[in-house]
């Protein structure tokens, strides 16, 4: 009974083993994803959980607040305040744009070349 | 010799017309969004990132050609929708045009609903050829006549005039969205429509645009709990109950309306099971479905994920029947695609008329065709270098191994800008149109 326990348990192992090799050869998503987490060890565990979501409904438009770009220069000028803890910056946007950052907002005046 | 939409391995695929500038300095404004048939083939309308649209009209087949299918020439351009700026959020909604879906004809005139991020338009296409003359009242530049000087009276009549395309828009639906509109579909009851953004889907008559029904609503009551998104939905050709849309998860619900008034709760959900010791960083965001079509028989849907595109029955909500590789060498480059955000690109896909054969895009302007009776597959390039007129297509190869043959081209050096997200295929003849970042290809089937 007992050598039947112990054969069956050295089975288990090796096509464990067997399991981890064939994980090593033949996926090329996990060799990907291991380069990626070696770049980005920051990286988050969840990548299609809500901050992905939440960061692709915003779509990263670039808006002008006066009022925030007016404390920006204000905080600027003097010395920079003790900030606080970032805050999960993926809904307001990476920094307050300047007048000058934003693109132009002209319709199209002229004819598509498809028509040309 | 196989007929229209026939096997791809009878086709030979020939260049027949090119779209756009040839400078490769190209302004945003010029990016194709979208491309579609529409019902008959004789109109082609494509929508670009300045909001304009431009619809081609097929030429009728000459006598002296027969080789050729006609000619896809401009029959009309016009801008649909322009940038906007909503003050309470302080943004900006591009006026890029999302989706065009064209309606059944009724009359003379062609109608279209074209959409962007928040509003979608309904334009009416209709053609003037001969206008009046001879007023009592009024001169032919179009000043009013003293009525004194009038002495005799004549019968206005209409005289033929050169054609004049008139685009006027006939109906604007607004502000019943909150996220990003990426879907419009008309009923095959071709009264009512509906629109999708990532949370939501409405339910709009064509007459009706002061209001709208919401039939799907996935936004939890938390967003901090959201964990996935509606990324593209369709009405059934031929079920006017019927729709389906799909998710960013790799799942697909289909509705019936007729369940209820909400259709939160699906009839159908489509999803294959993955395998959880293949799971990767990546299995979730390269199995979001960025479109999905029926075929035209209404038997069958298609999806397209990052790296393939699938059949499914609609009998069978397990897993499709039919699973076809676009690009799996891909695989292996999702690190540096997630860097540059080509992870991210939503290819569409299409069936051809019969649906015995279905497309989509990939990059370096390379698109494939997969042939599901033949079960062949072929890989083709929109280029000004195979721009010659009626020249045959080559058959294109990207080369896996290490070992790279004469004409392959190797994985690394593919050009990642160089994206065709957007194809049509005639709905009755073997004529495609594919659209790089700025060009629009026509393709023909070579005719002998």
């Amino acid at each position: 009974m007992s050598g039947e326990n112990e054969e069956t348990q050295a089975a288990e192992e090796t096509s464990v083993d067997e399991k981890e090799v064939q994980d090593k050869v033949i996926s090329p998503e996990k060799a990907e994803e291991a380069k990626l987490k070696a770049r980005y060890p920051n990286l988050g565990n969840k990548p299609g959980g809500s901050d992905l979501l939440r960061k692709r409904l915003q779509k990263g438009q670039k808006y002008f607040d006066s009022g925030d770009y007016n404390m920006a220069k204000a905080k600027i000028k003097n010395k920079q305040l003790p900030t606080a803890a970032p805050e999960k910056a993926e809904i307001t946007g990476d920094h307050i744009p300047t007048p000058q950052d934003l693109p132009q907002r002209k319709p199209s005046l002229v004819a598509s070349k498809l028509a040309g | 010799m196989a007929g229209p939409g026939g096997g791809s391995s009878d086709v030979q695929w020939c260049f027949s017309q090119v779209k756009g500038a040839i400078d490769d300095d190209v302004a945003e404004a010029d990016i194709i969004s979208t491309v579609e048939f529409n019902h008959t083939g004789e109109l082609l309308a494509t929508g670009d990132k300045g909001g304009r649209v431009v619809i081609f009209q097929q030429e009728p087949e000459s006598k002296n050609q027969p080789q050729c299918r006609g000619e896809y020439n401009v029959y009309s351009t016009f801008q649909s929708h322009e940038p906007e700026f909503d003050y309470l959020k302080s943004l900006e909604i591009e006026e890029k045009i999302n989706k065009i879906r064209w309606l059944p004809q009724k009359n003379a005139a062609q109608f279209l609903l074209s959409t962007n991020d928040k509003t979608i338009k309904l334009w009416k296409i209709s053609e003037r050829d001969k206008r009046p003359e001879g007023y009592n009242l009024k001169e032919e530049d179009g000043r009013y006549r003293d009525p004194n000087t009038v002495t005799s009276l004549r019968v206005p009549v209409f005289r033929p005039m050169d054609l004049m395309v008139e685009a006027s828009p006939r109906r604007v639906f607004a502000n019943a969205h909150t996220y990003h509109i990426n879907s419009i579909s008309v009923n095959s009851d071709c009264e009512t429509y509906l629109s999708a953004d990532d949370l939501r889907i409405n339910l709009w008559h064509l007459e009706i645009t002061d209001r709208s029904f919401n039939i799907v609503d996935i936004k939890p009551a938390n967003m901090e709990e959201l964990t996935e998104v509606i990324t593209a939905a369709e009405f059934h050709p031929n079920q006017c109950n019927t729709f389906v849309y799909s998710s960013s998860k790799g799942t697909i619900r289909m509705c019936d309306m007729r369940a209820s008034a909400l259709c939160d709760k699906h009839a159908k959900l489509f999803e294959e099971p993955e395998d959880p010791n293949n799971r990767s960083f990546f299995s979730e965001i390269i199995s979001s479905i960025s479109d999905v079509k029926f075929s035209h028989s209404g038997r069958y849907m298609m999806t397209r994920d990052y790296l393939s595109v699938k059949i499914w029955d609609l009998n069978m909500e397990t897993r499709p029947v039919e699973t076809y590789q676009v690009h799996e060498y891909l695989r292996s480059k999702l690190c540096s695609l997630y860097e540059n955000d080509c992870i991210f690109d939503k290819f569409e896909c299409c069936w051809n008329g019969n649906d015995s054969v279905v497309m989509t895009g990939s990059y370096n302007n390379f698109f494939r065709m997969f042939d599901r009776g033949y079960r062949q597959d072929m890989t083709l390039e929109a280029s000004r270098e195979n721009s010659k007129p009626r020249s045959v297509l080559k058959p294109r190869k990207v080369s896996t191994g290490g070992k790279r043959k004469k004409d392959e081209i190797s994985v690394d050096s593919l050009d990642f800008n160089k994206k065709i997200l957007h194809t049509a295929w005639h709905p009755l003849d073997n004529i495609i149109a594919v659209a790089t970042t700025n060009n629009l290809y026509i393709f023909q089937e070579k005719l002998n």
